[in-house]
C-alpha cells in the first residue's frame, strides 16, 4: 500500500517520490488539502506526510478531518518550526514532525519507526525492541534478557513509551498520563525520571538511542534501529 | 539593544488608558475652577477663562481628541455657571456675555482641534524617521548577507550545472565530490536562514524567552550532535558533572546560542584543535564557557566580537576562513542577555578564544526526586 504526499510544492513533491520510489514505497501525490483528503479515502494508505502550509486549508485542520477516522500513522513535514506549531499538530494526533530542510535519511527512518509501530498488535502483552523486553501482563522489563529492577514510576513511564513507540509524546501528554492533569507544568519531575530511566536502559547516556528529546517538545521512543 | 526595548516600553506606557485621561482632564478642569473660584473677588470673568483655556491647552498637548473635546464643553459649563454674570446659573445677562461665551467655546473647540491636529502630524513624522531608520539598516544587512547567500548559492549552481551537462566527462569520485560540495553548501544556506530569523526575532524587541527545566548536559550533547560533520576533524571535550541540576531557561534561545559558538569554533579553528564546553552551577547561576586552542581572536578586536556585522578586520596568521555574516556572536549576545545574562570573550594565555556566560538560573537538584 502507498505513501500518500500531501504538500503544494511540486519540488519537494518530486524529491519524496524519488526518495520513497528508490527505498521501495509506492507514492500517491495531492497538491491542496482537498485532493489529499480524497487520495486518503481512495487508495487508503499506510502513511500520510502532511504539509501544514496548503493553499485550500490550514493543515493543522486538515489533520483534525484526517484523524476522525484515519488510524495509520501522519507524519507532519513543514517549514513552520515553532514549539507552538509542533506541539499543536501532535496534540491532533500527529506521529512525527520533521521541520523542513529535511534530510532524506532521517525521513526515512521516522517512516521506517512510524510504520513498524503502526503493526504492532495493540493486544500484544510483551513489547520487544532492540533488546529490550517490556512485558505489560506481568510488569517486568529486561535488557537483553536481565531483569532491570525499576520504580513503579519508571515503570510506568517506560511501559507508556513502549505501546507509542515511534511517536513524539509531549511534556504535557507524559506528565498527564504519568502524574495526572495537576502536574502539566512541573517538567522538571520528567526529566529527573527520564535522566534515570535512560541511565538503566541506554549504553550511553549522552548519544541516548531509545529515548530521544525532541527539543521544547517532548520524547520520542525510537522503535528498532535509528 | 537594551536601550530600545525601554525606549519602546517607554512610549508604550507613556499612553495613558482613555478612561483615566478623561478622569484626569475632569479633575484638572474642576481644580483649576475651584481655585479661580476662591479668588473670584479679585479676578474678572474674562481672566477666568483665560486660566481655562490654558488649562485646556494643556490638556490638549497629551491626550485625546474625545476627552479634550468634554473638557472644552465641561469648562465652558463651568465658566457660565460659575463666573459668567448672572452668576450660579446657564443664563447669559448681556449680549456681551453671549458673544463672549460663545467665543469662548469656538476658541475651546478650535484650540483642542489644532493642538490634536499638530500631533498627528508629529506622529506621522517620527514615523516616517523611524521607517527610514529601519530602511538603512536592512540595507547594511542586505549588503553584508549577499555575499553570504551568494558564494554556497554559486557552488551548488556551479555543481549541479557540471553534474547536469557533463556527467560523461565526471569520474564517480568528481562527481560524489561535487555533490557534496552542494550538500555543505546548502546546509550553510540554511545556517544563513536560521541566523536571519533569529536576527528578526532580536531585531522586533519581541524576545520573551519561555523558560522550563533543561538539563545541562541533554543541552550540551544534542549540539555536539548536531554538529558532528563540522566536528569530525576536532577534538570535543565536554566538562559537565553527571548530577548538575536542572536549570530553567529557554532551551530553543540557548541551544541558538551555544551552536553558534560551537560552530563558530570548528568553522575557525585548525584540524586537530581541541574544542572544550564546560558548565557548572554556582548559587542560584549558571556559567558555562566554551573555548579552543586555536589562532584566537586579534588582542584589539575582542572588544568588538559581539558587534552586528562585526567580522575579522585583520585574520589572525593560519586562518584561512574569513567571512561569515557577522550575525552570529550578536545573536549570542542578544539571546543570553534575553536572560539577563552576559556573555565576555577573552583570549587564553595559552592561546584560543574563551567564551565565558553566566546567567541568573533557577537550580533543580536532580537528586531530590526518586
Amino acid at each position: 500500500m502507498p505513501i500518500l504526499v500531501i504538500d503544494d510544492e511540486a519540488p519537494i513533491r518530486k524529491l519524496l517520490e524519488i526518495t520513497l520510489q528508490s527505498n521501495g514505497y509506492t507514492v500517491v501525490q495531492a497538491a491542496t488539502a482537498k485532493e489529499g483528503l480524497q487520495k486518503a479515502v481512495s487508495h487508503s494508505p499506510d502513511l500520510i506526510i502532511l504539509d501544514l502550509g496548503l493553499p485550500d486549508e490550514n493543515g493543522h485542520a486538515t489533520l483534525k478531518k484526517v484523524r476522525e477516522w484515519y488510524d495509520r500513522p501522519v507524519i507532519i513535514l513543514s517549514v513552520q518550526h515553532s514549539e507552538t506549531d509542533i506541539i499543536t499538530a501532535l496534540d491532533n494526533g500527529a506521529n512525527d514532525y520533521l521541520v523542513k530542510p529535511f534530510r532524506t535519511g532521517e525521513l526515512l527512518a521516522r517512516i521506517r519507526s512510524a510504520l513498524r509501530s503502526a503493526v504492532g498488535d495493540d493486544n500484544e502483552p510483551v513489547i520487544r525492541l532492540n533488546g529490550l523486553e517490556i512485558d505489560l501482563s506481568s510488569r517486568i522489563v529486561k535488557k537483553d534478557n536481565e531483569l532491570l529492577r525499576l520504580t513503579a514510576t519508571q515503570y510506568s513511564l517506560l511501559a507508556l513509551f513502549g505501546k507509542n513507540a515511534g511517536k513524539v509524546l509531549t511534556h504535557q501528554y507524559l506528565l498527564r498520563e504519568i502524574w495526572g492533569e495537576s502536574y502539566t507544568d512541573q517538567l522538571q519531575y520528567l526529566r529527573v525520571f527520564i535522566a534515570q530511566l535512560r541511565k538503566k536502559i541506554e549504553k550511553d547516556i549522552n548519544y541516548p538511542e531509545h529515548i530521544i528529546t525532541e527539543s521544547g517538545v517532548g520524547y520520542r521512543f525510537v522503535a528498532g534501529e535509528s | 539593544m537594551q536601550g530600545t526595548w525601554i525606549l519602546s516600553s517607554f512610549t508604550v506606557n507613556h499612553k495613558i488608558d482613555q478612561r483615566y485621561q478623561y478622569l484626569i482632564s475632569i479633575v484638572l478642569v474642576c481644580l483649576v475652577s475651584a481655585i479661580c473660584f476662591l479668588f473670584s473677588t479679585y479676578i474678572g470673568a474674562q481672566v477666568v477663562a483665560f486660566i481655562l483655556l490654558l488649562t485646556l491647552s494643556l490638556i490638549a498637548m497629551s491626550f485625546d481628541i474625545l476627552p479634550v473635546l468634554l473638557t472644552a464643553l465641561l469648562s465652558a459649563l463651568i465658566w457660565d455657571f460659575f463666573f459668567l454674570g448672572p452668576r450660579y446659573n446657564f443664563r447669559v445677562g448681556n449680549t456681551e456675555d453671549k458673544i463672549l461665551l460663545s467665543m469662548y467655546f469656538v476658541i475651546a473647540l478650535v484650540n483642542a482641534v489644532l493642538t490634536f491636529k499638530i500631533r498627528q502630524i508629529e506622529k506621522i513624522a517620527r514615523r516616517k524617521e523611524e521607517k527610514a531608520q529601519t530602511l538603512r539598516l536592512y540595507n547594511t544587512l542586505l549588503n553584508s548577507l549577499s555575499h553570504e547567500f551568494r558564494t554556497p548559492l554559486a557552488t551548488i549552481i556551479g555543481a549541479t550545472d557540471n553534474l547536469l551537462e557533463t556527467p560523461s566527462r565526471l569520474t564517480p569520485h568528481d562527481s560524489k565530490r561535487l555533490l557534496s560540495e552542494i550538500s555543505a553548501a546548502s546546509l550553510r544556506l540554511n545556517r544563513q536562514v536560521e541566523n536571519l530569523l533569529n536576527m528578526s526575532r532580536l531585531e522586533s524587541g519581541f524576545i520573551q524567552p519561555k523558560k522550563d527545566w533543561h538539563d545541562m548536559n541533554e543541552l550540551a550533547f544534542s549540539i555536539i550532535h548536531q554538529l558532528e560533520e563540522q566536528l569530525a576533524q576536532h577534538r570535543v571535550e565536554v566538562d559537565i558533572r553527571e548530577d548538575i541540576p536542572l536549570v530553567k531557561l529557554d532551551y530553543g534561545l540557548m541551544e541558538q546560542v551555544l551552536y553558534n559558538l560551537i560552530y563558530n569554533a570548528a568553522l575557525y579553528t585548525p584540524e586537530r584543535a581541541l574544542i572544550r564546553i564546560s558548565a557548572r552551577c554556582p548559587h542560584q547561576s549558571l556559567v558555562i564557557v566554551v573555548e579552543d586552542d586555536g589562532p584566537g581572536f586579534p588582542e584589539a578586536e575582542v572588544g568588538r566580537a559581539f558587534d552586528k556585522f562585526y567580522r575579522f578586520t585583520h585574520p589572525p596568521a593560519g586562518n584561512t576562513r574569513i567571512g561569515g555574516s557577522g550575525l552570529g556572536l550578536s545573536i549570542v549576545k542578544g539571546f543570553v542577555e534575553a536572560h539577563n545574562g552576559t556573555v565576555e570573550l577573552m583570549n587564553r594565555l595559552t592561546g584560543g578564544a574563551r567564551f565565558v556566560i553566566s546567567l541568573p538560573v533557577e537550580n533543580f537538584s536532580k537528586l531530590t526526586g526518586s
